[in-house]
């Protein structure tokens, strides 16, 4: 039923770089969250501190009791197979064909025999829809095969936790718009906690149920999804509408100059908030909230045209 | 600017340190079980295939410009009869274990350097990691031991075809007695020169692996990173050979007296 990742206080920087500090945030359990911030802001840098692979200089990262930030060694790779984790290119290991790849993970960790194994891997490629590629290399299929198929190996485990390292970086829109609905519906499956980076702003606005933002080397603000679509904040506004107006400068943060340059500037209204994506059956997933429920428990009035069925999923329209 | 300039001056230390550090992750690592047999069977055939030809060719001029030097410098002391001595003993103390770990550095090494650093760039590494595997048990013990066990027959490989070499220079184009040559194996060389140098090339072999290993595995910075990470870990494994071979014999000659013929 998935696992609340509590992260606090967390501070991590290479050498003299801040990359960022004090970040506080809990991952509630199965519920889909992203994590947004533009490019090398440190958010693939957030994704390793969470499983361990990098250790930050400050902070905890708490996950059933353990402290990933201070926990040994051993419990470290105990804790780790609770994570499914798609890294940015797959991650595959290249001397494998598909299939072994995807039954690599089953082989180290359990007992199971070959053909329960042959079982598991099959129904899991079916999912990412890439049965008859077991036999290919990693090499030899496009980087959209190897994300489907290192999903496939994230699952393969009955993870906890899920962890989504750009999953529609180099991905067609098709594609994007077919994994986003995989992912949600997996959630719904399986029911573990999700956590997606990405600076796309399209799964950001339409697939999760919470969005954090890291921004400047802190993480601007984390909450449920209508709380930052509906954010009049000019960071988390320009970011989630990709506007030019705004903090964002195209290197880094804007300079004095150029933000008194753009006070008069008018900004564009906040476009309507879309629906959140269903599960293709229909059925809404156990941690899915009703559209505008926290708008009106908040008392905030969404943007005109909010949740309407046949509303277009292009952004700012 | 004296912390920058102190930091600077004390960062091969650090890398020294870690690079210790490793090989006692390593050595801890080959007594955790799952032992992985697979890989250990396909990393050995793999550097065996690799290194086997180089090291028979390499060996061959090795014994013959050995018996050339001595037996030229052998002939004006009028003691033709101690040239097989003197190859068996240049080769099965120095020439073997030393040819031996070249071309374990030069073709092993690197092979492990750029496969260990192809992994760790495309987080193939990460990805295990994250699988709860750990890659140095799951990896590099298995290749350290694989390079211990090529090293040691390597090892000896060099030391019948370099002797042999030498026997067939010193015979057929110095004009040596075949007898002589082989009779007089004995008369300098003795049992425990091969165990010292069947030691030092397993000492080698754990030298090469886990440099080769330590840099691949830290590779960083794409494509180049993996180059680098090669280029380095075949020039330290180098450097770090001949200084221990030097201690290795330096403590030999302490502990076996010298025959006396």
């Amino acid at each position: 039923m998935g696992v609340e990742i509590k992260v606090e206080h967390l501070s991590k920087s290479f050498g003299k770089q801040l990359i960022w500090g004090d970040v506080t945030l809990t991952v509630p359990a199965g519920e889909i969250c992203v994590m947004l911030g533009p490019s090398g802001t440190g958010k693939s840098v957030f994704l390793k501190t969470l499983i361990g692979l990098l250790k930050p200089d400050q902070g905890s990262i708490l996950i059933e009791g353990t402290d990933i930030a201070t926990c040994s060694e051993k419990d470290l790779y105990e804790i780790r197979k609770l994570f499914g984790v798609l890294f940015q290119d797959g991650a595959m290991f290249g001397s494998m064909n598909l299939y072994d790849n995807v039954a690599f993970p089953l082989r180290e960790h359990t007992k199971k025999s070959e053909s329960e194994i042959h079982e598991i891997v099959m129904e899991k490629m079916d999912l990412v829809g890439l049965l008859g590629a077991e036999d290919k290399l990693p090499g030899e299929i496009s980087g959209g095969m190897r994300k489907r198929a290192g999903l496939a190996r994230a699952l393969v485990l009955d993870p906890e936790i899920v962890l989504f390292d750009e999953p529609d970086s180099g991905l067609d829109p098709v594609r994007t718009a077919f994994l986003n609905q995989l992912i949600v519906d997996l959630n719904a499956q399986i029911d573990a906690t999700f956590l997606i980076v990405t600076h796309d702003i399209n799964t950001a606005r339409t697939v999760p149920d919470n969005i954090g933002l890291l921004y400047h080397r802190h993480l601007a603000m984390f909450g449920p999804r209508e709380m930052l679509l509906s954010s009049e904040e000019p960071v988390v506004r320009q970011f989630l509408n990709a506007q030019r107006v705004g903090p964002i400068g195209m290197s880094e943060e804007k300079d004095a100059d150029e933000l008194a340059a753009e006070k008069d500037q008018e900004l564009p209204p906040l476009p309507p908030i879309p629906l959140q994506l269903d599960p293709s059956n229909g059925m809404p997933r156990r941690s899915q909230r009703p559209p505008g429920e926290w708008c009106r428990e908040n008392g905030v009035t969404p943007p005109p045209g909010s949740f309407n069925e046949n509303m277009s999923m292009a952004v700012g329209g | 600017m004296s912390s920058i300039t102190a930091s600077r001056a004390l960062a091969p230390v650090g890398t020294a340190g870690k690079l210790f550090a490793f090989g006692l992750d390593v050595m801890r690592g080959m007594f955790r079980r799952p032992f992985q047999m697979r890989e250990f069977i396909q990393q050995a055939w793999f550097i065996a295939s690799v290194t086997i030809i180089p090291t028979a060719l390499v060996a061959i001029p090795f014994g013959a410009v050995i018996a050339l030097q001595v037996g030229g410098l052998i002939k004006q002391f009028g003691a033709q009869s101690f040239t097989g001595s003197a190859a068996v003993l240049a080769v099965v103390r120095e020439a073997g274990p030393i040819a031996t770990s070249l071309l374990i550095a030069g073709a092993a090494g690197s092979a492990i350097a750029a496969d260990l650093g192809a992994r760790k760039i495309r987080e193939e590494l990460d990805a295990m990691m994250v699988l709860g595997i750990d890659p140095i048990q799951r990896l590099v013990v298995p290749r350290v031991l694989a390079c211990m066990l090529v090293a040691f027959f390597l090892n000896g490989l060099v030391s019948v075809v370099g002797v042999s070499g030498g026997y067939v220079f010193n015979v057929v184009l110095q004009d040596g007695t075949p007898g002589s040559y082989i009779a007089s194996f004995t008369a300098l060389a003795q049992l425990p020169d091969l165990w010292q140098g069947m030691l030092k090339a397993l000492v080698f072999g754990v030298i090469a692996a886990v440099v080769a290993c330590y840099k691949g595995m830290n590779a960083a910075g794409g494509p180049k990173g993996v180059g680098d990470a090669v280029n380095e870990s075949v020039v330290v494994t180098f450097m770090l050979l001949f200084i221990v071979n030097f201690v290795m014999s330096a403590i030999y000659f302490q502990l076996v007296p010298p025959k006396t013929g």
